[in-house]
C-alpha cells in the first residue's frame, strides 16, 4: 500500500502502518467506528483520492494533515455524506454512509459563510435543534447550556457579524453539538484564527469532547496542531490524495500548550511529520 | 435644502412655460399652461375622478404583479431546487420572455375581453420574468456551504427553503419585486391607454381625444407622481427590512 513501517526512538512515539493501527490504551478502542475501504475519488478527470483503507475506533481524535490537493477535506466530508466516493465505500458503524446522518455532525472552516447571518448566536445553535425535531419549549433551556458550554452565555443575542472570528466558530461548535453527535468532523475549523484564540479553543475542543468521548476527524494544516490535537495524525500525499503513513501520538492527556509543545516526545514526532511531509513535497 | 435644490430646475421651467404662453398668448388645443393644468388637477382631484382612476390602475398593477411575482417566486425557487426542471424549461423560458407584453394585447382582449382581467394577466405576464430571472440568479448565488450546513444538519426540504434558501435570497427577491412593480405600473397603463377602459391611462385617453390638455398634462404628472411615491415606498420598505442588522426580522 503504502510506506513501511518504521519505528521512531523512544517509546512515546512510533510511526504505524496505516491498515494496521495496533490497539491502545487511552482514549481510542480498537472497535471501529469509520472505515475507508478502498476509497478512490476523482474530480471530473482529475483524480484526487486513490485507494484509501483507513479505519477510525471510537472516541479517537484522528487528525488528517498533507498539502493542499491531497484529498483531506473530500474524505471528510464522504464520512459526513456530502461527497459519495466513486469508488469504495465509507462506512459508519459498520453501515455504509449515504447521507448526512443524525450521529455526525460537520464543522466547517469559514465561519463567516458557515453561520446564518440573519439569525443570532442562540437562533443558530437553534437550527440544529429545529432540524433535530426539538420541541420548540425546550430550545431556549437547550441553547443556553449549550452557548454556555461553549463560553458564549453573554452573547446569545448577538449576530455573527457582531462576534469575532474566534467566537463564531465557537458558535458553530455549539451548533454541531446542539446534534448530540457521535462523531465531529472538523475541516481546518481554527485555519482562520489568530494563533492565541486557535491555542484557546483547541482546549477547548479537547476539554469538550474528553466529557462526551466524542470520536473526532479533525482536518489540518498545521502539524502542530495536529500533533497536539490527535491520538493519531494521519499524513496523505497530494495528486492524487493517498494515505503515506500514520504517526501514532502518545502523549499524555491532558495536555498543555507549554509543556505538552515541549516534551521530547512532541518535538521528536513534530521533527518527524516536518521531514515526512518536506520529503512529499521534493 | 435639497429638496429645496431638487425643486429649482422643475419650478423654473413650469414659469418659463406659464410666462412664454402667456406673453405670446397662444390658443391651443394642444398645450396648457402650468396655472391651467394645476387647476385642472385640482378639479379632477376634488370631484374624486384622480383617485377613483388611480385605484382601478393600482388594483390591476398590484393584482397582476402578485400573480405574476408570486408565481415567479415559486417557480424560481422550484427550478433552484431542481435543476433538471430548470434545465428543461429554458428554451420555453427564453422563447417566452423576450415577447413584449403589448403585443399580447390583443390576444387579451379576444381571450378575456376589456376589464381587470385581461389587464391583470398582461401585468401578470409582464412581471413574471424580471422576478424569475432574479430568482433564479438569487439561488444559483447562494452561499454552498449554508446548503451544506442545511444538509449536515438534516433540514427537510421545508425547513431547507424556509429557513434557508427564503432568507439569503431575500434581499435579491425584494430588489427583483421593485423592478417589477415599476414594470406593473407601465405595462397597466400602457393597457389602459392601448385598449382597456379603465385606470388612470384611460383617463388620460379620454382628455387627449376630447382636446383637453390640461387634464391630459395633470395626469401625465400624476402618473409620474405615482410611480415615484410607489418606488420610494418599496425602497423605504427595504432599508426598514434589511439594514445592516435588521435582516433578522426577516427570518423570524
Amino acid at each position: 500500500m503504502c510506506a513501511a513501517t518504521a519505528t521512531f526512538q523512544g517509546s512515546e512515539a512510533t510511526i504505524m502502518n496505516n491498515v494496521a493501527p495496533t490497539p491502545r490504551a487511552g482514549a481510542a478502542t480498537a472497535a471501529p467506528l469509520i472505515a475507508f475501504h478502498g476509497v478512490s475519488h476523482v474530480f471530473g478527470t482529475r483524480p484526487v483520492l486513490q485507494d484509501i483503507n483507513l479505519t477510525i475506533g471510537k472516541s479517537e481524535f484522528v487528525c488528517m494533515v498533507g498539502p493542499s490537493g491531497c484529498g483531506k477535506t473530500t474524505m471528510l466530508r464522504m464520512v459526513g455524506g456530502l461527497q459519495a466516493p466513486a469508488a469504495g465505500e465509507v462506512t459508519f458503524a459498520g453501515k455504509r454512509v449515504t447521507g448526512p446522518a443524525q450521529e455526525i455532525s460537520f464543522m466547517f472552516q469559514d465561519y463567516s459563510k458557515a453561520l446564518l447571518p440573519w439569525r443570532t448566536a442562540a437562533g443558530n445553535v437553534s437550527l440544529a435543534l429545529e432540524a433535530n425535531g426539538v420541541p420548540a419549549a425546550q430550545r431556549a433551556e437547550r441553547i443556553k447550556d449549550l452557548l454556555g458550554k461553549v463560553g458564549l452565555a453573554g452573547h446569545a443575542e448577538h449576530f455573527p457579524a457582531q462576534l469575532s472570528g474566534g467566537m463564531q466558530q465557537r458558535v458553530q461548535i455549539a451548533r454541531c453539538l446542539a446534534q448530540e453527535p457521535s462523531v465531529l468532523l472538523m475541516d481546518e475549523p481554527f485555519g482562520a484564527l489568530d494563533a492565541m484564540t486557535r491555542q484557546a479553543l483547541q482546549d477547548e475542543i479537547l476539554r469538550i469532547i474528553q466529557a462526551s468521548r466524542t470520536t473526532v476527524v479533525f482536518v489540518t494544516h498545521d502539524l502542530e496542531e495536529a500533533i497536539y490535537l490527535g491520538d493519531r495524525v494521519v499524513a496523505l500525499y497530494p495528486n492524487p490524495g493517498r494515505i503515506a503513513q500514520v504517526f501514532e501520538v502518545d502523549l499524555p492527556k491532558p495536555r498543555n500548550q507549554l509543556t505538552t509543545r515541549e516534551s521530547p516526545a512532541f518535538l521528536r514526532l513534530r521533527r518527524a511529520l516536518f521531514d515526512f511531509i518536506r520529503e512529499g513535497e521534493a | 435644502m435639497k429638496l429645496l435644490k431638487a425643486l429649482i430646475l422643475p419650478v423654473l421651467l413650469l414659469v418659463v412655460w406659464e410666462v412664454a404662453m402667456r406673453v405670446s398668448g397662444i390658443e391651443s388645443d394642444s398645450l396648457a399652461m402650468p396655472s391651467q393644468i394645476a387647476v385642472a388637477f385640482y378639479e379632477a382631484l376634488r370631484d374624486g375622478t384622480i383617485l377613483r382612476r388611480t385605484a382601478e390602475t393600482l388594483r390591476a398593477a398590484l393584482t397582476g404583479l402578485a400573480i405574476g411575482g408570486g408565481s415567479a417566486l415559486i417557480v424560481s425557487i422550484v427550478f433552484g431546487l431542481i435543476p433538471a426542471a430548470a434545465r428543461l424549461a429554458q428554451f420555453s423560458v427564453e422563447v417566452l420572455r423576450p415577447v413584449p407584453a403589448v403585443a399580447l394585447i390583443p390576444v387579451a382582449i379576444l381571450t378575456l375581453g376589456f376589464g381587470y382581467a385581461m389587464e391583470v394577466s398582461l401585468v401578470a405576464f409582464a412581471t413574471f420574468w424580471p422576478v424569475l430571472i432574479y430568482g433564479q440568479s438569487a439561488i444559483v448565488n447562494i452561499e454552498p456551504q449554508l446548503l451544506d450546513v442545511s444538509r449536515v444538519l438534516r433540514l427537510s426540504t421545508l425547513g431547507r427553503v424556509t429557513k434557508v434558501v427564503l432568507p439569503a435570497t431575500l434581499p435579491r427577491y425584494f430588489v427583483a419585486f421593485r423592478l417589477a412593480t415599476a414594470v406593473s405600473l407601465i405595462v397597466a397603463v400602457t393597457v389602459e391607454i392601448a385598449a382597456n377602459p379603465l385606470g388612470i391611462g384611460y383617463e388620460l385617453m379620454t382628455a387627449s381625444q376630447s382636446l383637453h390638455p390640461d387634464l391630459m398634462f395633470a395626469l401625465v404628472l400624476w402618473i409620474g407622481i405615482v410611480g415615484w411615491v410607489l418606488n420610494g415606498a418599496l425602497l423605504l420598505a427595504q432599508r426598514r427590512l434589511f439594514g445592516p442588522a435588521a435582516m433578522v426580522e426577516l427570518a423570524r
